[in-house]
């Protein structure tokens, strides 16, 4: 089978109230990624829009920015849902032939609207939208699950907040640099129990391009320093009703991820770094007791131990993660840049030394409904 | 953070998508909620291939993607499996005034959980495994308020 490779990227800083205009966003990241790459826009053959028209607040919103991201002329796409789930789309498009250059552009603004409102209505208005439910009271239900079934305590979540705010300081691009103490998160004020406020993400704006290219192109245009490989990638989705599922098991993930090892012919072990989707405390653990870092309810005991700290065994979200910028659309696609950066070595203070191989992932629907696993490497 | 606002004065619009709809409940639903508003009787239907019992009840089972035409009538009892007692205030969003509580029930008979507010306890007093049962709504409507909560059993 043919490769895909990663030959450019680009990012706006993480801000909130970002006084661009989602098309201004999305120039600057599309600018930035051809830079990067070295090509122009014409060596483009094929785009994959991401964006959610809620958010937007219009309808087909990936259509209104289709001048920014350089599609007139060209054959596009667009995805509603995380950015790894674009990358997936376009890497898809390479691998069927037709394709040699594709750009995949994710944005989002999270703070021109209603986190709450916008995220209650991705539940069932037949069933239980009434109910008023959202993104964080979800969570916190699957939260309060996954403690309680591993009797796992607030104050063994709240260091993840510690460890990713911290790592934020080393990275420009993050909105949330802190230097705080686990006193300080559950100090913070309880959005809905068992999470508090710094056990949360916070709405973010901003926007993420990378290209991606065949192996034939990839040579012909770029060079080995710039180029990093998708070497395996795997998705998997859970039912969507919230009760339908055992909200603290992992399936979907660790189906996923089982696709994604399996396709690169490596194993957890093998990975040297991990941006996983932080968008509360609590889920950056799940997850990666999904990926198969460690066992299902160890993962608490394995950050107490320090191992996925930024000197760690694996450093999981060096670049501060969701917790410190969560634009959602693109936060997936943010995780995979990273991993980009890292592997080139160009991650500045943040740098992973010798990192090889990394581990990058998505999740899509409330409560990590759907999970995309990226693996990529030098 | 923008430089350009150091030279032009920015203009912000504001704006609101209110847009009506009128959602069929479909043949599943449209029975569920029929025997809730007409007999205040919480209902399940179960795979006649897996054997599991869903609440809300569904057209088809999500495992074995049989159709479920067998349909079981619930106690109306069941175990909370887990909880958040709401903080942080959404108008708009939520329907209730902070403290609140959400909660998952999976319910004596069948196999999937509810989500619905419980209430009936001080919110620190809540804890799962609790067993609780639904209180149906005096007036019922046919839609998912018809069950008002589920509140714990003395």
């Amino acid at each position: 089978m043919d490769r895909v490779a990663v030959i450019g990227v680009g990012q706006t800083k993480y801000e909130k109230g970002k006084r661009e205009t989602f098309s201004e966003l999305v120039y600057e990241v599309v600018t930035r990624a051809l830079e990067d790459a070295g090509i122009t826009i014409d060596d483009v053959d094929n785009i994959v829009s991401v964006s959610s028209d809620f958010w937007d607040g219009r309808t087909i919103s990936s259509m209104a920015i289709q001048d920014a991201v350089g599609a007139f002329g060209k054959d596009i796409t667009t995805v509603e849902g995380d950015g790894t789930f674009g990358a997936m789309y376009g890497a898809m498009r390479i691998l069927s032939g037709n394709f040699g250059v594709g750009l995949i552009v994710a944005h989002h603004k999270g703070t021109e609207s209603s986190m709450s409102g916008i995220t209650n209505t991705s539940f069932d208005p037949l069933v239980e939208r009434r109910l008023g439910l959202d993104a964080v009271t979800s969570a916190a239900l699957q939260a309060r699950r996954y403690m309680d079934r591993w009797g796992i305590l607030e104050e063994q979540i709240a260091p993840v907040s510690v460890k990713n705010h911290g790592n934020a300081k080393r990275n420009p691009l993050a909105m949330l640099p802190m230097d705080i103490t686990v006193e300080d998160v559950m100090n913070s004020p309880m959005i809905s129990t068992p999470l508090k406020k710094l056990d949360c993400s916070a709405p973010t704006d901003g926007a993420c391009a990378l290209i991606l290219a065949a192996q034939h192109e990839a040579k012909q245009l770029s060079t080995h320093d710039k180029r990093v490989w998708l070497n395996g990638v795997g998705h998997c989705s859970d039912a969507f009703h919230l009760g339908d599922r055992d909200l603290s098991d992992t399936r979907a993930l660790k189906e996923a991820a089982r696709t994604a090892y399996a396709m690169a012919g490596l194993e957890p072990s093998d990975i040297d770094l991990a941006e996983v989707y932080d968008a509360f405390t609590y889920m950056e653990l799940m997850w990666l007791e999904g990926l198969g870092f460690c066992d299902d309810g160890m993962g608490a005991e394995y950050l107490e131990r320090g191992v996925f700290d930024f000197g760690g065994k694996l450093p999981v979200n060096p670049s501060g993660g969701r917790l410190s910028a969560n634009p959602v659309q693109v936060a997936g696609l943010a995780c995979m840049a990273e991993c980009v950066l890292q592997l080139r070595e160009e991650a500045g203070e943040r740098q992973v030394e010798g990192a090889k191989t990394a581990l990058a992932h998505g999740i899509n629907g409330m409560c990590g409904q759907a999970h995309c696993v990226w693996i990529l490497g030098k | 953070m923008a430089d350009w606002k150091d030279e032009v004065e920015e203009i912000v619009f504001d704006g609101k998508i209110c847009v009506p709809y009128s959602w069929t409940v479909g043949s599943t639903l449209s029975k569920w909620y029929g025997m809730m508003r007409d007999n205040a009787e919480i209902w399940a239907n179960r795979c006649p291939s897996c054997e599991m019992v869903f609440v809300p009840p569904r057209k088809k089972c999500i495992y074995c993607y049989k159709d479920m035409n067998d349909w079981v009538k619930l106690a109306g009892t069941g175990v909370l499996e887990t909880y958040t007692v709401v903080q942080h205030p959404e108008p708009g969003v939520y329907p209730k005034e902070p403290p609140f509580v959400y909660g998952i029930v999976k319910m004596d008979g069948a196999d999937t959980g509810l989500v619905h507010f419980i209430e009936g306890v001080e919110p620190d007093k809540v804890k799962s495994g609790m067993r609780v049962e639904a209180v149906m709504s005096k007036e019922r409507e046919g839609n998912f308020m018809d069950i008002e909560c589920f509140r714990p059993i003395e």
